[in-house]
């Protein structure tokens, strides 16, 4: 029975249908976003944004040094101190929920500039990133006036400044994670955008400027490592919230530590999957398509370690496999693909690295059979059989398109082996029975636990890790927390 | 009751037919129903539906006269654009496949009949085999029977079986498509159930609705159909065939399906050995949709006969 197979390469391909980007307005230099002006950077350096699919320079962005840092907090702190702390909280929602609208109007063009200097596909960024943006925005603008109903018989206040540090999987979506709590709270913001990613929140920053939000209240700056050291270090910041690697968590905590800096991480993670024998499987596969796959894996929640009970092993496998060769690997503007373009050639070489190591430990490797094209940085989806808990590509953070799979007999070994690991963001159930769910998310380890689904967010339901993936809660009535002194 | 055709060496106990998940299914339909089917691979995609297409009268008040207008429809469809394919089927009451018979000769086109007294299927065994026997005496080439959907929910599914197993007897050299009528189901994970009981008992065909009941085809329901005969086709290595009927009155809708049977069963699955829709009006849409892809201008409707 092992040669039957099916046929997914295609008598029937879908003809190009890339989105147009004639309407988009991308500038070929952007300034620093500070005090409401663009602001040229001290050093007068830029430095090149691409797009990953093409290799092509989209645009160019200051570079932020210590003393562009220092100016934007201190518009952000004058914007506090005069106009912010003292506005009606109803006034301060108002202005969110213009941002919110005004990022609707023009998600179009979000979306496109997203793809463009990410790589994620258009069908993400269009109905995923985008809207779930804006949606923070309207969540967050209706709390701005009822803070004492969040928390009742509580004394609340605005901590002051917030340094806010964001990834570039989600450019946009973490830049509103971030900025939309903190200003309903009456926090004043510096945002440094992710050093590959900077465009959507320039666009932001024209969005925040059509809004007539006071001058200063938000503030952008791009730049690498050295610049988003420079907010952490700055010493009139009162709280730092950072989306990134584990890694340079640990070195922000370190530096925060001793003063009176809150702070907020969400970082690595390496959710476990879990699949039982009475699930309801074809869903299953598609959740764990989506689960890894989405945005070429690089999602901190991915569910990139697989658990398969080993009695449906062989089905779910093939099922997974047959899935994968339906997805289309290419163009991000194209309303067709599936998976978009790594993220940077950094990442690539990263993804590339964890390829070489699994099979070096002697995982099995299984990839897609596309054709990629021949310029910009790819990674067919891939996934691998034969590892244990005890393999590198197990045990550490790809933030690719790779899938480790491992089966399980019975339940505790399952909870033990999912727990198994530093991290602890999200973890997925998959089974038809309800007593199993409760069991189980009780016990998982983790900070997102889906049942029966991945990948699912809403600005009303709160997101953060355990363990080595960090601590706080964005998104919720919990997200407003880490904004407030009691 | 088991038929020879399966090389599956036991039954499975239908009762352990794998569950369905309904927000699954609906967010694996979301993602087809946002592919962009444009340019040649819209036009590619129309031609393959004309050609999957069963044009179909079951209607109380049918004549010979209405019979053979539509077999006439089928036959010359479209006698301006000799280059488009054919429908697939003309799909009638048994009483009028001698005459659909008659009307199609040396067209190539087959005449399908519904049989086992369609579309509620009240009624003894025997009296569904001999309307199963007339059909086929009559010369239908494809039987579409209907499954007891009450003695399914009373959970006697070695009845049902035999049912059905017993009708493709009857049907003889004649393919035999097996309407769930999932509309009267209840639930996605009924519909598995009975699309494994149709495919072990000897369906060549499972098909969604007899188009009298509401919701008859929907997305989600085929979705279902079409992992079930993946499952099957990979436990036996026999291919089923898959017929959505009723609702699917647009090219766009039918484009969608024909994705979802890409993606689920991929290439061999997209011809109409394998793959027809059940539908009446479809046809003058894909042909309206076709002539709007040659030449960029929608026609009116009066530009396409209605029969």
């Amino acid at each position: 029975m092992g040669k039957t197979t099916l046929e997914f390469d295609s008598k029937w391909d879908l003809s190009p249908s890339p989105e147009g980007t004639a309407h988009v307005k991308i500038k070929d230099q952007y300034d620093l976003f500070i005090g409401g002006k663009w602001v040229k950077p001290e050093s007068g350096k830029y430095f090149d944004t691409i797009n990953p699919a093409t290799e092509k320079v989209i645009s160019k962005v200051a570079d932020a040094s210590n003393k562009d840092v220092d100016k934007a907090v201190k518009a952000a702190r004058k914007a506090y101190n005069e106009v912010w702390s003292k506005m009606p909280a109803n006034e301060r929602g108002k202005y969110i929920y213009r941002i919110a609208r005004l990022i609707q109007e023009r998600a179009k063009e979000f979306a496109i500039i997203e793809s463009l200097d990410g790589g994620k596909p258009i069908r993400e960024s269009r109905d995923v990133d985008i809207p779930l943006a804006a949606g923070h925005f309207f969540y967050y603008a209706g709390w701005a006036d009822k803070l004492q109903y969040a928390f009742p018989n509580r004394t609340l206040e605005a901590l002051g400044v917030a340094g806010q540090i964001i990834p570039w999987n989600f450019p946009l979506l973490m830049a509103s994670w971030k900025i939309a709590p903190a200003l309903a709270t009456g926090n004043t913001v510096v945002i440094k955008s992710a050093e590959t990613t900077p465009l959507t929140l320039y666009k932001l920053a024209e969005v925040i400027k059509d809004s007539g939000i006071p001058d200063g209240v938000v503030n952008i700056v791009s730049g690498a490592g050295e610049t988003g050291a420079a907010i952490v270090n700055h010493p009139d910041i009162n709280k730092i919230a950072f989306t990134g690697s584990t890694g340079v968590g640990k070195i922000i905590q370190n530096a925060i530590a001793g003063t009176d800096k809150k702070s907020t991480l969400e970082l690595g993670g390496k959710a476990a999957n879990i699949i039982f024998e009475d699930a309801p499987l074809d869903q299953a596969v598609e959740g764990i398509i989506n689960g890894i796959y989405f945005n070429q894996g690089h999602v901190c929640c991915a569910g990139s370690r697989l658990f398969i009970q080993e009695s449906v092993k062989d089905v779910v496998l093939r099922k997974l496999k047959d899935r994968m060769e339906s997805l289309i690997v290419g163009d991000p503007l194209d309303k067709n693909t599936d998976i978009g373009a790594i993220n940077s050639k950094e990442q690539l070489a990263t993804i590339n690295k964890f390829l070489k190591i699994g099979k070096e430990e002697g995982a099995t490797m299984h990839q897609n059979s596309c054709d990629l094209p021949k310029k910009g940085y790819w990674c067919r989806p891939t996934l691998f059989t034969d590892v244990s808990q005890s393999s590198r590509i197990v045990q550490e953070e790809i933030f690719g398109p790779v899938l480790a799979v491992q089966t399980f007999r019975t339940i505790d070994e399952v909870i033990s082996k999912a727990n198994n690991t530093p991290f602890g963001l999200s973890a997925g159930v998959w089974t038809d029975k309800g007593s199993k769910i409760f069991n189980l998310t009780s016990q998982m380890r983790a900070g997102i636990v889906w049942a029966n689904t991945f990948n699912k967010f809403d600005p009303t339901s709160p997101f953060g890790g355990y363990k080595e993936s960090g601590f706080g809660r964005e998104g919720g009535l919990q997200g407003l927390k880490p904004y407030l002194k009691f | 009751m088991f038929m020879g055709k399966s090389k599956a060496q036991t039954l499975p106990d239908f009762r352990l037919s794998p569950r369905v998940d309904q927000v699954g299914v609906n967010d694996r339909i979301s993602r087809i129903t946002s592919r962009s089917i444009k340019k040649e691979s819209k036009m590619q995609g129309l031609k393959m539906a004309l050609n999957m297409i069963d044009l179909t009268t079951l209607e109380g008040a049918d004549t010979v006269g209405k019979v053979n207008q539509l077999c006439n429809k089928a036959k010359y469809l479209h006698t301006s654009n000799p280059d488009l394919p054919t429908v697939a089927a003309v799909c009638v009451y048994p009483n009028f496949v001698s005459q659909a018979k008659i009307a199609l000769k040396g067209s190539g086109i087959n005449v399908a009949s519904v049989a086992t007294a369609f579309p509620a299927g009240q009624s003894s065994m025997e009296v569904k085999i001999s309307d199963t026997k007339l059909a086929v005496d009559a010369g239908a080439d494809e039987v579409d029977m209907v499954i007891s959907r009450g003695r399914f929910h009373q959970g006697e599914y070695n009845y049902v079986f035999d049912e059905i197993a017993a009708v493709k007897e009857a049907c003889g050299k004649a393919r035999l498509k097996v309407i769930l009528e999932t509309g009267e189901l209840g639930s996605l994970d009924k519909v598995r159930r009975a699309s494994d009981i149709a495919m072990y008992a000897g369906a060549d065909f499972i098909k969604t609705s007899t188009g009298k009941i509401s919701p008859a085809a929907t997305l989600p329901v085929t979705s279902v159909m079409l992992e079930a005969i993946k499952d099957y086709f990979y436990a036996t290595e026999i291919m089923i065939g898959m017929k959505p009927a009723g609702g699917i009155s647009n090219s766009k809708l039918a484009l969608h399906y024909l994705m979802l049977v890409k993606e689920t069963l991929g290439d061999a699955w997209l011809s109409k050995e394998w793959f027809r829709f059940g539908a009446s009006s479809l046809a003058n849409d894909v042909l309206m949709q076709i002539e709007k892809q040659k030449t960029g201008i929608y026609q009116s409707k009066d530009y396409f006969s209605k029969d």
